[in-house]
C-alpha cells in the first residue's frame, strides 16, 4: 500500500512536470463548457440542472482519457525506466496500481475544477444537488474505467501515439457497445446471450443510469470491476512485455 | 566467506534465441567481479535476471541466500542496480528523484537525509540538484544513476557499464568509488573496457554468445595470452637476422617475431614457452654475444588481445 502511494505521488508529479497536465485541464474545462452551452443548450432548456453538462462527458473522455493514459506504460518502456522501476522492491501489481491511481486522481482534479458550473446552476435556480453529486461520481467512475483500459493498452507498445489511438478505439467500442452501431455487427450471427453480454458492457448505459440521479449498485460494481479486470490484464502485459 | 551472489546454471531464451546458456558463477563479499564479453554476449540479460527484472528460463540465482524467483522483492531490496544506459525519470529533478528512490527503498528519517547527502557528495551532484534530469549531460545522468544505486547502501551492487559515457577524470573517480565500495560489498560490473578489469576487478568472468569462456583473476587472464611475458628487443636492422637466430635458439623460447624496421631498428618479440619469465635469459644472451641493443622491455599484454583470443573465431570479422 505504501509503495502504491509513493509511486502514485511520483506519477502525479510527472503529469504536472510537463505541459500535458495544463493542456489537458484547459482543454477539458473549455470543452466541457463549450458543449454544455452550445451543443447542450444550457440556457435554452431553462432548467436548473447539469444534464447538458454531464451528457457530453463520455464524448470528452473518449478523446481526453486516452491522452492521459497513453504515457503510463508506453513512456516507461520507451525510456527504459521500466527496468529501473521493476528492479525496485515493488511488485508489478503495486506499480500498475500506483500509476493508475495517479492518472485517476489527475482526472479527478480536472473534474473538480468544473465546480464553477455547479455554482452557476445553483445561483440561477434550484437544482437537485443529489443528482449532480451522483453524476459527478458516475463521471469519475467512468473516467476510471476508461483510464484502466488506456493504461492496459499503453503497456502493449512503446509508442505513445499508437497507445493513444488504440485506447481511443477501444474506448469507443466500450462506450457504444449498448447501441445498435456496435450490436448490429454481431446481432445477425451471435446468440442472444452474447448480445446481452456485449450490451451489458456498455459504459454509456451504465453512466446514464448513474446520471439519472440514483447511484445504482450494479453500475458502480460494473465500473469498479472493469477497473480491476483491466489492471489485472495490465499487470500481465507488463510482465510479458518486459522481455522484448 | 559466504557468497552474496550465486548464479546456478542460469539460462535465458527469447523464443529461439539463447541469450544466456548455462552460466554459473558466484561473488563473495569484498569482491568486485568484472563481467566481460562482446556486445550481445548476454551480459545485460544475465544482470537483468539477477536483479529480478527478467525471469530465467532455467537455473536460478540467489542473492544473500534468497532465491530470485521465490523472494523477488527481498532480493531487489538488497541490490543496487544501474541498468544499461542509466535510464532515469527525465521529468524529475535530481533531488526529487533521489527522494523518490529513498522512499520506495524504505530509507527513512534521519538516515534518508544522510544517505541522500552521501550519494550527492560521492557523485558530485551538488550543482545539479534542482535541475531536471533530462537537461543534464550524459556524464551527469550516469552519475545520478550511480547515486540511485548506492543510495540504500546495498550489500550487492550490479552495475551495467558504469563508466560508459564518462570523461577520463570521471571514469577514474567512479573506479575509485567501486574499489572502495567493493571492500565490503559484492559488486558485478559489466564493461568492454578491459583496462577497467585491471583497474578495479578482483575476478573476471568472460562470456561469449551466452556461455562462460573464462572465469579467473585478472592475472590469470593475462597469462592466457600467448605473448604473456614476452620480451621485446629492439636491435639495428643489419644485426636483426643474427639476433633473431640466436634468441630462437634459447631453451625457453618458442618463437621470435620480427616486424618492419622503424628508424633503422627492428623490434623482435621473443615469445616464451608456457609464459615463463625469460627477460634474464634474453638479457644474458644478447650481452654475451655482443649484440648492440637499442631497447629492451617485457611486453605488456593487453587484455584486448586475450579477450579477442577467447571470443573471436566464432564470429566473422568486420570488413
Amino acid at each position: 500500500m505504501k509503495n502504491i502511494v509513493i509511486i502514485a505521488r511520483r506519477e502525479l508529479a510527472a503529469y504536472f512536470a510537463t505541459p500535458l497536465a495544463y493542456v489537458f485541464i484547459v482543454t477539458f474545462l473549455a470543452g466541457a463548457g463549450a458543449v454544455t452551452f452550445f451543443m447542450g443548450d444550457f440556457f435554452g432548456r431553462r432548467q436548473a440542472d447539469l444534464q447538458a453538462f454531464f451528457s457530453f462527458h463520455p464524448w470528452l473522455f473518449l478523446v481526453l482519457i486516452p491522452a492521459v493514459g497513453m504515457r503510463l506504460w508506453a513512456e516507461e518502456r520507451k525510456s527504459g525506466t521500466i527496468e529501473l522501476l521493476m528492479t525496485l522492491p515493488v511488485t508489478t501489481t503495486e506499480a500498475v496500481a500506483g500509476k493508475f491511481v495517479a492518472a485517476w486522481l489527475f482526472t479527478g482534479i480536472a473534474l473538480v475544477l468544473t465546480f464553477p458550473i455547479w455554482i452557476s446552476v445553483n445561483y440561477l435556480g434550484d437544482p437537485d444537488n443529489g443528482v449532480i453529486v451522483a453524476s459527478y461520481v458516475g463521471s469519475f467512475l467512468m473516467a476510471g474505467a476508461l483510464l484502466a483500459l488506456a493504461s492496459c493498452l499503453s503497456a502493449l507498445t512503446r509508442n505513445q501515439v499508437i497507445a493513444f489511438v488504440i485506447a481511443a478505439a477501444a474506448s469507443f467500442l466500450f462506450l457504444m457497445s449498448g447501441l445498435d452501431l456496435v450490436l448490429g455487427l454481431v446481432r445477425s450471427w451471435a446468440p442472444s446471450y452474447v448480445i446481452d453480454m456485449i450490451s451489458s458492457l456498455s459504459f454509456l448505459t451504465h453512466f446514464l443510469t448513474i446520471a439519472d440521479g440514483v447511484l445504482p449498485l450494479p453500475a458502480i460494481v460494473f465500473f469498479l470491476s472493469m477497473i480491476a479486470v483491466c489492471l489485472f490484464i495490465n499487470a500481465q502485459i507488463v510482465e510479458l512485455k518486459k522481455a522484448s | 566467506m559466504a557468497d552474496l551472489i550465486e548464479v546456478e546454471s542460469l539460462s535465458k531464451r527469447f523464443g529461439a534465441i539463447v541469450a544466456v546458456d548455462d552460466v554459473s558463477f558466484s561473488v563473495a563479499r569484498g569482491v568486485v567481479m568484472g563481467f566481460l564479453g562482446p556486445n550481445g554476449a548476454g551480459k545485460s540479460t544475465t544482470m537483468r535476471v539477477i536483479t529480478g527484472y527478467l525471469p530465467p528460463t532455467s537455473g536460478t540465482a540467489r542473492v544473500l541466500g534468497k532465491d530470485i524467483q521465490r523472494s523477488p522483492v527481498e532480493v531487489k531490496r538488497s541490490i543496487g542496480f544501474l541498468p544499461e544506459g542509466a535510464p532515469l525519470y527525465g521529468d524529475m529533478t535530481v533531488m526529487a528523484f533521489l527522494e523518490f528512490i529513498a522512499r520506495i527503498r524504505d530509507v527513512h528519517g534521519v538516515r534518508r537525509q544522510q544517505r541522500i547527502q552521501y550519494s550527492i557528495e560521492r557523485m558530485g551532484l551538488e550543482q545539479v540538484l534542482y535541475q531536471r534530469i533530462e537537461t543534464l549531460s550524459k556524464g551527469f545522468k550516469r552519475r545520478v544513476g550511480f547515486a540511485q544505486a548506492i543510495l540504500h547502501d546495498p550489500d550487492v551492487l550490479i552495475l551495467d557499464e558504469p563508466t560508459d559515457g564518462l570523461d577520463p577524470n570521471q571514469k577514474h573517480h567512479v573506479r575509485e568509488l567501486i574499489r572502495e565500495l567493493g571492500k565490503n560489498k559484492a559488486i558485478i560490473i559489466s564493461t568492454h573496457i578491459l583496462e577497467e578489469v585491471d583497474a578495479v576487478c578482483d575476478r573476471a568472468v568472460i562470456i561469449d554468445r551466452g556461455r562462460v569462456v573464462m572465469n579467473g583473476t585478472p592475472s590469470e587472464l593475462h597469462a592466457k595470452s600467448r605473448r604473456y611475458n614476452s620480451v621485446v628487443v629492439r636491435v639495428k636492422a643489419d644485426v636483426a637476422p643474427k639476433a633473431a637466430k640466436l634468441l630462437r635458439g634459447l631453451p625457453h623460447v618458442t618463437a621470435v617475431e620480427s616486424s618492419a624496421p622503424v628508424n633503422g631498428s627492428v623490434p623482435l618479440v621473443v615469445v616464451p614457452r608456457d609464459g615463463r619469465f625469460i627477460a634474464d635469459e634474453v638479457g644474458i644472451a644478447v650481452r654475451q654475444n655482443g649484440i648492440e641493443v637499442d631497447e629492451m622491455h617485457t611486453q605488456v599484454v593487453h587484455l584486448d588481445e586475450v579477450f579477442r583470443q577467447l571470443t573471436v573465431g566464432q564470429e566473422k570479422p568486420l570488413r
